[in-house]
């Protein structure tokens, strides 16, 4: 399958007769907007790893490399849509309108999503791999009960496609022609191990045979993950049932924080994609174009150093929460059993200084 | 009040739970036109239609997985699996996302899913057709679990379930679903006690025997039983097996000092151990004996023509009473 561009790695914006429809309207300034949003996101990224060595996250995901795939996709979508990521969509969040804390929140420990998903229509981030691309078609089959427009977006890597999980929400999603889009983000890896060992063939070539439509396109080049988006959305807004995106990209750092990749892959596999990276090339077409002069990209960087701060100043300053919060929200209507232990807990608490809060 | 079986009560209450609220909606394998292979849907998708009583695809982590999606665009959906054997495809979905949803969003999302399983042997079954995963669910924060033994409970408590923000297993058994009782379809379930609250299903003096499901029947035959030679034993039905409802069991137990826990489940870690150690911890001191537990053996479920070796009956309860009294029974003079 050949895997679609619009922006080479060079900069140079070349004709797709696919994507293009989809960009008529795409001016420089727009790409623009959709670097900053890349570059902030990579700044952000930086900081909640530094933010991890110096001990005050538990861990981080990061998504260095995977922000044209994640911009690119996120910014097709309306603020009515709702997306299911995974744990590694900090891009995806950031598009969606996730606070400084919300990045950092849930690596710190603090809760296990520090977002209102319903403020930011995004589902809480998904550990268990593949999980919510179920959630995504139920939602979906929700919308289409509604009778609404919007649309459902599932985000997965390229091992989760493995998963039964995700071969079974496109069982539901076709037979349902739920409203919804899978975008896998192909990042080579599953941890350790290599795409192939996920899949000899590639992975938008599986949704066709649950009749869903596909796109495989590069997943570090922002235009074409923002048409291949923009052309997924209308086929499920209007009624065709889902589709299916492969965004072909790099994981260029670890896996998490927890990881050391050099043990599993080599530099030159990194070099090669380090060639192809997501910001390098939208800067370069922009600089070309002249929308990007010396004087912006100083008021974007700017613009990331003051995210970045604001990230950690949110990390360094959250609350920690009160003991007794820890049997909060277990069930939503009273249960005599969660009480009982409440009760229990909060009188052995008393008897220590400062007693229960 | 009208007579009808377990499943006609069933049905009735969803029919009537999709009639209060058009956010319930139906999901499971052959629930349409075939209406369940328990019947249990029957006619339901003829009049609430197809989008309303969903025929889904064989798989049940997409079943339960969807749900947790439909239920946060705002529905209720009611799930059946087919069989209790075939939940665990759907464990993952049902232990890491339904039961935890809530929690994890600090109250923000809620998963107001009920999962029916027809449930539990004694209809001599085929393999994977009888088993009772009750405990794995039961040990599952964020889930509570639902065990029925009548058409009147099961009437009200399917729609309180459905009507509960909080996710609820279901758990229909199998060899009650033909059985005839007394239901009350027209007191709406909002008026009686709630969901949870055990029932004492025949008061006595003597010993408090703690069941749940289809063996209150059983329960309630050895209890005729050792009326007959004089022991007067309460039967105590607790409908809910999480929460446990231990002021009615407290209240039992502080004036027979006696207990028995049956349940056709292994033992191991399973809902009597649970039981006996909360009345060991809450009424030692009027505990006259050692709570005595007669369960399934730690057996995968035998094939139907041993299962009666398995499902303690009226004679190995009784066995347990005489254990509880301090008598001669099975286990005089045996180790351990
Ligand atoms: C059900 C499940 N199995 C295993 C894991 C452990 N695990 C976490 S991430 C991961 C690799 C996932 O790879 P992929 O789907 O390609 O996503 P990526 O991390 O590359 O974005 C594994 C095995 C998990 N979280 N969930």
């Amino acid at each position: 399958m050949d895997i679609s561009q619009v922006l080479t790695p060079d900069g140079v914006r070349v004709q797709n007769v696919e994507l293009d429809t989809y960009l008529a309207s795409v001016t420089a300034d727009d790409v623009l907007s959709l670097y900053r949003d890349m570059a902030v996101v990579r700044r952000i990224d930086k900081e909640g790893f530094s933010l991890q060595r110096q001990g005050q996250l538990g861990l981080w995901a990061p998504c260095l490399g995977q922000e044209a795939a994640q911009i690119g996709t996120a910014r097709a979508l309306r603020a009515t849509d709702f997306v299911f990521p995974s744990y590694r969509e900090t891009g995806v969040i950031y598009v969606r309108g996730a606070e400084n804390r919300d990045f950092v929140g849930t690596w710190r420990g603090e809760t296990n999503s520090t977002y209102d998903p319903y403020r930011i229509n995004t589902a809480t981030m998904q550990i268990i791999i593949g999980a919510q691309t179920l959630h995504a078609v139920g939602y979906a089959m929700g919308i289409t009960a509604d009778g609404a427009d919007d649309v459902a977006v599932a985000y997965f890597g390229d091992g989760a496609s493995s998963q039964g999980d995700v071969n079974e929400a496109m069982v539901f999603a076709s037979s349902f022609k739920a409203p919804v889009v899978f975008v896998c983000q192909n990042n080579q890896w599953a941890i350790s191990e290599p795409v192939s060992v996920q899949s000899e063939f590639p992975i938008a070539g599986r949704a066709p045979g649950f009749g869903i439509p596909s796109m495989r396109v590069d997943g570090n080049d922002v235009l074409a993950c923002l048409a291949a988006m923009r052309w997924a959305t209308e086929h499920a807004r209007n009624g065709h049932g889902p589709a299916f995106i492969e965004a072909v990209t790099y994981r260029m750092g670890p896996h998490t924080t927890s990881d050391d990749p050099t043990r599993y892959r080599d530099e030159e596999e990194l070099e090669t994609w380090r060639r192809r990276d997501p910001l390098d090339r939208v800067e370069k077409y922009l600089r070309a174009e002249g929308v990007l002069t010396d004087d912006v990209a100083a008021d974007i960087a700017a613009e990331a150093d003051r995210v970045g701060t604001a990230v950690r100043e949110a990390a360094l300053t959250m609350p920690n929460r009160a003991p007794l919060e820890v049997f909060d929200h277990a069930y939503a209507t009273p249960h005599t059993g969660i009480e009982a232990e409440r009760r229990a807990y909060a009188a052995y608490l008393a008897q220590f200084e400062g007693g229960a809060s | 009040m009208t007579t009808m079986t377990m499943g006609k009560a069933l049905n009735q209450a969803l029919r009537q739970a999709m009639t209060d609220d058009d956010k319930v909606v139906l999901m499971g394998e052959d629930i349409g036109a075939l209406g369940g292979v328990f019947r249990i849907t029957d006619a339901l998708q003829d009049e609430f239609g197809a989008g309303r009583v969903i025929d889904t695809p064989l798989a049940e982590s997409g079943i339960v997985g969807t749900a947790v999606g439909l239920a946060m665009r705002g529905y209720r959906p009611v799930v059946e699996i087919q069989f209790d054997g075939f939940v665990y495809p759907a464990f993952d979905q049902i232990v890491c996302q339904v039961a935890k949803l809530h929690y994890r969003t600090l109250g923000r999302v809620k998963m107001p899913i009920t999962i029916r399983i027809p449930w539990a042997g004694g209809v001599g079954a085929a393999e994977h057709h009888s088993e009772s995963p009750e405990a794995y669910f039961v040990h599952t924060a964020g889930l509570r679990v639902i065990a029925v033994s009548n058409p009147q409970d099961a009437y009200a408590m399917l729609q309180q379930a459905i009507a509960c923000d909080d996710p609820v297993i279901f758990l229909e058994p199998k060899r009650l679903y033909h059985t005839k009782g007394e239901v009350d379809l027209d007191t709406h379930h909002t008026d009686v006690a709630p969901m949870g609250i055990a029932r004492v299903a025949r008061p006595g003096t003597d010993v408090t025997l703690v069941t749940y499901g289809a063996q209150v029947k059983t329960a309630l035959d050895a209890a005729e039983a050792a009326a007959d030679e004089g022991v007067s034993i309460e039967v105590i039905d607790l409908r809910s097996i999480s929460p446990i409802d231990y002021e009615t069991i407290d209240a039992s137990v502080r004036k027979t000092g006696r207990v028995v826990v049956t349940h056709e489940a292994s033992r191991e870690a399973g809902v009597a151990a649970e039981v006996i150690a909360s009345i060991t911890e809450r009424c030692f001191d009027w505990l006259e004996t050692a709570p005595v537990r007669i369960t399934g053996h730690d057996i995968p479920y035998p094939p139907s023509k041993l299962e009666k070796q398995h499902i303690p009956d009226l004679d190995r309860i009784l066995d347990g009473v005489d254990r509880a009294l301090g008598r001669q029974n099975s286990m005089t003079g045996v180790e351990l």
